[in-house]
């Protein structure tokens, strides 16, 4: 199959995240997004890789998936305490630091 | 390796900053001795610098160069010239007395809590800041000077903005916020100042690929680094306008008289006798130093900027009410003075600018010490709240009228060699600029005179009458300082010894030579 | 011998150093301190005559050299002095002159509880004074003018609790140091073209260099001089100095340092014989101040100012007598130092005259008092002789001699001077003999005065009346001594040069007819003041009266043009550095603050609108990147 499917598939995956990020409100539902996003570039580079018949890509990947586990690990815990005390995962909700 | 006493000079007051602010918060009395005694010692090790170096031998002597930032060939490289050991001499010997003036200028009031520490705060901040001036004398690496030149405004913008002068007119919240304008006015100004040098800083980089004021210089002079006339007109523009706001020059000046007059006595001393000699040091040995050329073609704009000062700066003082802001003009017009000597570019010029910024620092700090003394006991900064105080503390306006006479150059005291050299060093290349400038003198005298006129002549005022006369601490901060004013208006010799090599290496980066008087007398000696 | 010379100086300011730190303890014996150390101070100076008699006249100048100043690159000042005769001729009159004034102020400030710092300022005047006259170059000259400036200020303001004193004091100090600026140009000038400023090389060399350079130097000079010798159009100051203590006005305004200017022209003699426009301009404000001086001198009540008049106008004659060249310089220190005896008597005289009249100074009020204060009387009478040039006084012998050199200028000029100086001669009889009538003769007019305490007119104690005997056997005797057989020219021949003036017509014309002007001023003023009785309150008088009373309105410019006009300059550039130069930077900031605020409604707190403007911005880049490369 030719690989410049994949990256057909990446960049649809990335839009959906994007659009995602966009229009939602829910805090877990951005955060998922933001995750589709992550992967939709993971599967670039490892298309990529594949393409130029290199690893580089594929070491980018790995980079990847280790901070989207630090970031999941960070975040998730912002969104919980802040689902404790606001009893909201709405990120509207939390303008607080707007002047 | 020899003992490192550069950076030792520097060191002790900065551990001494860290040691005094840790002192415990009951401990008030304690921090201030510790912080006199460091900065005594400290001025042992000035004096020590002052003694070692050989006004015959190298260029910069007591030279120190380590690798620090080995990517970008930034280093800790610290070495003194004349100039540098004066100024270091004279950084060294005020801050005791700026110690000694502000004994209870930050007592916290009996109504603030118990763990507020503002005494150790006030003291470690001068201590600070004196160790960055005392470096920033040293440094010889353009780098490691900018960072100095920006890092003192921290431990400035605190004592500015954190101990105001507890006599204003108002109410205490009116003083604040004005106090507050004053510091952040003070910060903006030289911060702006100081972004446009990082740009030069950086854009001297990239044509001399290091920051070795020493290698840059002996490569230009050799002519081993090519520097296109206008890139060496820029990067000398942006070192300047830094140094002309750190100075301060006309019309650059607006945040000094703000600055000196919220802060207490003591602070404006360290302000206008210690950290803007950094801007006029740095112009005398960076600008001239790295950019012989375009020093050369910016002199006509700066020796008239710099009359302005020297008249504007006079007349406004003449038309100032508040004494604190009085003495900030007056100190305009003597900056005017000074960066007009440095760039006259004689010998007489550049030494009497260097003699000036040390003597100015003695007497301007004589002056605003005994005018803060003067503003303690009655509260009120406003010369029209004074009169007949000569005849309660004949102490007090004794001083005040040495201090007074030191400002306006009276021959006899320290300023006055200065002033003449100036003069002088000006009329030999600018003969009008010479004399334009000579009527900063008779305007010396009248704001001088109309101050102490005001203030402790005539009939005694209610409010003056209770007035005690100086206390054995405040003579003992004020005593000496006369001693060294007079001693430096008969005997400088041992000040232009030092001075007076520095001047010639500048001179001849510059590549400039004194004019030779029309007719010679051949043998000076012999006629006699 | 010649190590001495800094003992001269070491000796008063000691003094003025010992009793201006020294605090009460030394309250009971500051004024005898003072006055040993002033006196010592004569008595070395008379051990450096004598020794300075002993030798030939030639080699007659002493020379010490302490230490060097200021050395820097080419510019060389030494603290260094000479002592020639010149310079030994001030030494005997400010030291002697000084001594006796110490004395008289024994007396005088006996009731001062400040006396002990009256008495420290008047040895730093005398220690500055000495420097003045014995400096070996102009800087160290300009240290000594400066220092007897200050002295002068703290003397004249030494009553600061009334405003009127502070005020005079800041006044002269000002006025001076405008005149200071023509000495500082000049020595810039003298260093940039001979290189030096001492008075060996620049005096020898003087003639190597172009005119104009000399003329400006010599303007200069006359400006410095003008500043301190109170000339016009520098004169204001004076009069109004005589706010101080009167032994001040005795030894500072009249006897000694209002005369340094004439030294400063004499000392630089050389420049001003080949600077002959300079030279005339000198002759210029010399007769100009002469007239000047005396016309307000006819016109002032207050028996000093009526003085201070008087001394303006006769230093007048002395700087006359210096711009007239080799023909006239001796002269001018003759005058100078016969006027230093006389107007010193007189003004102590006055000072005696205040004491025993509750510090009275208006002569209206006088009247009669040769009967109560016989000392007094004949002293003062004394120095009136020999100030209007009664034949066989001091002032006879340098006057005649100075109006005689007038004449022998030459050409219209010398017609016009002689002219002048014959006139300030018959000015000065009259206004002299109005100041003897008021106050020694007629009926007594004093009356009690606001606290209803009536004058008792008294003789001063001895202490004053000695030093007042003293000067007056100086105004007897000195211009005979110094006139007679030329033996003050032949002393000072070897430092100022001398030629015999030929006046165009014959000296015994010139004698006679200073004495029948002389006579003239005597006369009318009898007519006016001794046949009529004296009104208590000043007549409104001519318009000419009327505007020497106020200095002849020149200090009325003064006040509108300097003092009014520059209150208002100094106002408004208060106000441009407040409103325009802040204001460019104020409103700087205040417009950053204002973009910042519509910035920041950017910021809507929504992470969606921050998340598509990261969007929108990253798909800008790209396109912007693509399109680069497109391209």
């Amino acid at each position: 199959m030719n690989p410049v499917n994949y990256l057909y598939l990446a960049a649809l995956l990335f839009t959906i995240g994007a659009v995602g990020v966009l229009i939602r409100r829910n805090a877990i539902v951005v955060f998922m997004c933001v995750e589709l996003m992550l992967n939709a570039c993971n599967l670039a580079f490892v298309t990529f890789s594949r393409m130029h018949g290199n690893l580089d890509g594929q070491i980018v990947a790995f980079f990847t998936m280790v901070v989207a586990a630090a970031e999941v690990v960070v975040g998730l815990a912002i969104i919980v305490s802040v689902f404790r005390s606001r009893h909201s995962a709405s990120v509207d909700d939390a303008g607080l630091m707007k002047l | 390796m020899s003992f490192p006493l550069l950076t030792a000079t520097a060191a002790v007051p900065a551990v001494g900053a860290i040691l005094t602010a840790a002192v415990p918060a009951a401990r008030r009395t304690a921090a201030k001795w510790l912080a006199l005694i460091v900065s005594l010692v400290t001025l042992v090790l000035a004096g020590i610098v002052f003694a070692r170096f050989e006004p015959g031998g190298d260029r910069y002597q007591l030279v120190e160069s380590h690798s620090w930032i080995r990517d970008f060939g930034v280093r800790y490289e610290l070495g003194v010239d004349g100039i540098g050991v004066a100024l270091i001499a004279l950084t060294a010997l005020l801050i005791p007395f700026i110690v000694l003036a502000g004994w209870h200028d930050a007592d916290p009031l009996e109504t603030s809590s118990k763990r507020w520490r503002p005494t150790q705060g006030f003291f470690a901040l001068i201590l600070m800041v004196e160790a960055m001036v005392i470096l920033s004398f040293e440094a010889t690496d353009v780098f490691l000077f900018y960072i100095l030149f920006e890092a003192m405004l921290i431990p400035m913008y605190f004592l500015i903005g954190g101990f105001g002068d507890r006599a204003h007119s108002g109410s205490d919240e009116n003083a604040a916020a004005q106090r507050s304008y004053a510091a952040v006015k003070f910060l903006l100004y030289n911060l702006v100042g100081g972004l446009i040098m990082l740009a030069a800083v950086i854009g001297l980089y990239t044509v001399a690929g290091n920051f070795s004021l020493t290698e840059i210089a002996e490569a230009r002079a050799n002519g081993s680094l090519e520097m296109a006339t206008s890139t060496e007109r820029w990067l000398f523009l942006g070192f300047f306008f830094a140094f002309a706001v750190k100075a301060p020059l006309w019309p650059l000046h607006t945040w000094l008289p703000n600055a000196m007059g919220e802060a207490t006595a003591p602070v404006a001393v360290l302000i206008t006798a210690v950290v803007d000699k950094v801007g006029t040091f740095a112009m005398l040995r960076f600008c001239l130093g790295l950019f012989p050329e375009a020093s050369k073609w910016a002199t006509p704009a700066i020796i008239v900027l710099a009359l302005i000062s020297i008249v504007y700066g006079a007349l406004v003082a003449v038309g100032q009410r508040d004494i604190k802001r009085l003495v900030a003009y007056a100190s305009i017009s003597h900056f005017g003075f000074i960066i007009m000597g440095i760039f006259a570019m004689t010998t007489q010029g550049q030494s009497g600018a260097t003699l000036y910024m040390v003597n100015h620092g003695i007497s301007t700090a004589a002056l605003m010490l005994v005018a803060g003394f003067l503003i303690t006991r009655r509260g009120s900064r406003l010369i029209a709240d004074y009169g007949g105080v000569q005849k309660v503390a004949p102490v007090l306006a004794g001083t005040f009228l040495i201090g007074g006479l030191a400002t306006l150059s009276l021959p006899g005291l320290a300023p006055f060699v200065s002033e003449f050299l100036v003069l002088v060093g000006t009329f030999a290349r600018y003969p009008v600029a010479g004399i334009v400038a000579t009527t900063g003198i008779v305007l010396a005298a009248l704001y001088v005179l109309v101050l102490y006129q005001r203030t402790m002549t005539g009939p005694v005022k209610e409010e003056v009458r209770s007035m005690p006369d100086l206390r054995p601490r405040e003579l003992a901060v004020v005593a000496p300082l006369i001693a060294v004013l007079l001693f430096l208006g008969v005997f400088p010799k041992p000040l232009t010894d030092v001075v007076d090599p520095a001047v010639r290496h500048t001179m001849s980066d510059v590549q400039r030579t004194d004019p030779q008087p029309e007719v010679p007398v051949q043998n000076v000696e012999a006629a006699k | 011998m010649d190590n001495l010379i800094a003992l001269l100086i070491a000796a008063p300011l000691l003094g003025a150093a010992v009793l201006l730190c020294g605090g009460r303890r030394l309250d009971k014996i500051g004024h005898w301190l003072g006055t040993l150390l002033a006196a010592s101070s004569f008595v070395i100076g008379l051990v450096l005559f004598a020794d300075m008699l002993g030798r030939s006249a030639d080699d007659r100048a002493m020379y010490q050299h302490l230490f060097s100043w200021i050395p820097v690159g080419g510019f060389q000042a030494d603290i260094a002095f000479q002592l020639d005769q010149l310079s030994m001729t001030f030494v005997l009159l400010i030291t002697g002159v000084g001594t006796l004034i110490h004395v008289y102020s024994i007396g005088y400030m006996e009731h001062d509880e400040r006396r002990r710092r009256f008495f420290g300022y008047l040895n730093l005047f005398v220690a500055a004074m000495l420097l003045l006259v014995l400096a070996d170059n102009y800087l160290l000259l300009y240290f000594g003018w400066e220092g007897v400036g200050l002295a002068s200020y703290l003397l004249i303001g030494f009553w600061q609790h009334k405003p009127s004193a502070a005020t005079a004091a800041k006044k002269a100090f000002l006025v001076n140091r405008v005149g200071d600026i023509g000495l500082s140009i000049a020595i810039m000038l003298m260093f940039t073209t001979f290189g030096t400023f001492a008075f060996g090389p620049v005096l020898e060399s003087a003639g190597e260099t172009s005119e104009g350079k000399l003329t400006a130097i010599g303007l200069m000079l006359l400006l410095a001089a003008c500043g301190k010798s109170a000339q016009v159009p520098l004169q204001s100051w004076l009069g109004d100095a005589m706010e101080g203590p009167t032994p001040v006005s005795a030894l500072i305004h009249a006897a000694t340092m209002v005369t340094a200017g004439v030294y400063l022209i004499v000392r630089s003699a050389d420049i001003f014989n080949a600077a002959p426009d300079a030279q005339l301009v000198v002759t210029v404000v010399g007769a100009v101040t002469l007239l000047f001086g005396a016309i307000v001198g006819c016109a002032k009540d207050d028996i000093k100012k009526a003085l201070a008049g008087s001394t303006m106008s006769q230093i007048g004659y002395m700087i006359l007598a210096a711009g007239l060249g080799p023909i006239g310089y001796a002269f001018a220190i003759m005058h100078l130092v016969t006027h230093g005896f006389f107007k010193a008597g007189l003004f102590l005289g006055a000072g005696s005259v205040m004491h025993g009249m509750n510090d009275e100074v208006d002569m209206r009020k006088y009247g009669g008092l040769r009967k109560y204060m016989p000392v007094t009387f004949v002293t003062f009478g004394l120095g009136y002789l020999a100030i209007i040039g009664f034949p066989g006084l001091s002032g006879f012998f340098s006057k005649d001699k100075i109006i005689e050199a007038a004449f022998a200028k030459g050409g219209t000029e010398g017609w016009i001077l002689g002219a002048v100086t014959l006139l300030g001669a018959a000015i000065t009889a009259y206004y002299m003999t109005r100041v003897m009538l008021m106050t020694f003769f007629g009926e007594k007019r004093w009356q009690p005065d606001a606290e209803g305490r009536e004058p008792h007119p008294h003789e001063s104690p001895k202490s004053m009346t000695i030093p007042m005997v003293l000067l007056a056997f100086g105004s007897v005797f000195a211009g005979g001594v110094f006139g007679i057989g030329d033996r003050f020219v032949t002393w000072l021949e070897p430092v100022t040069a001398f030629e015999h003036g030929h006046p165009p017509i014959s000296a015994g014309a010139i004698t006679s007819a200073t004495v029948a002007v002389m006579v003239i001023g005597v006369g009318i003023a009898y007519l006016q003041y001794g046949r009529r009785p004296v009104p208590v309150v000043a007549p409104r008088g001519s318009l000419l009266t009327r505007a020497a009373r106020r200095d002849l309105l020149q200090d009325d410019f003064n006040h509108a043009v300097f003092v009014t006009g520059g209150t208002h300059l100094t106002r408004s550039l208060v106000y441009v550095d407040h409103s325009l130069v802040d204001g460019v930077v104020n409103g700087t900031a205040a417009g950053v603050g204002g973009l910042s605020g519509r910035l920041r409604k950017l910021q809507n707190g929504y992470v969606r609108s921050y998340a598509v403007s990261m969007f929108g911005g990253t798909a800008v880049l790209i396109a912007a990147t693509l399109l680069m490369r497109a391209v």
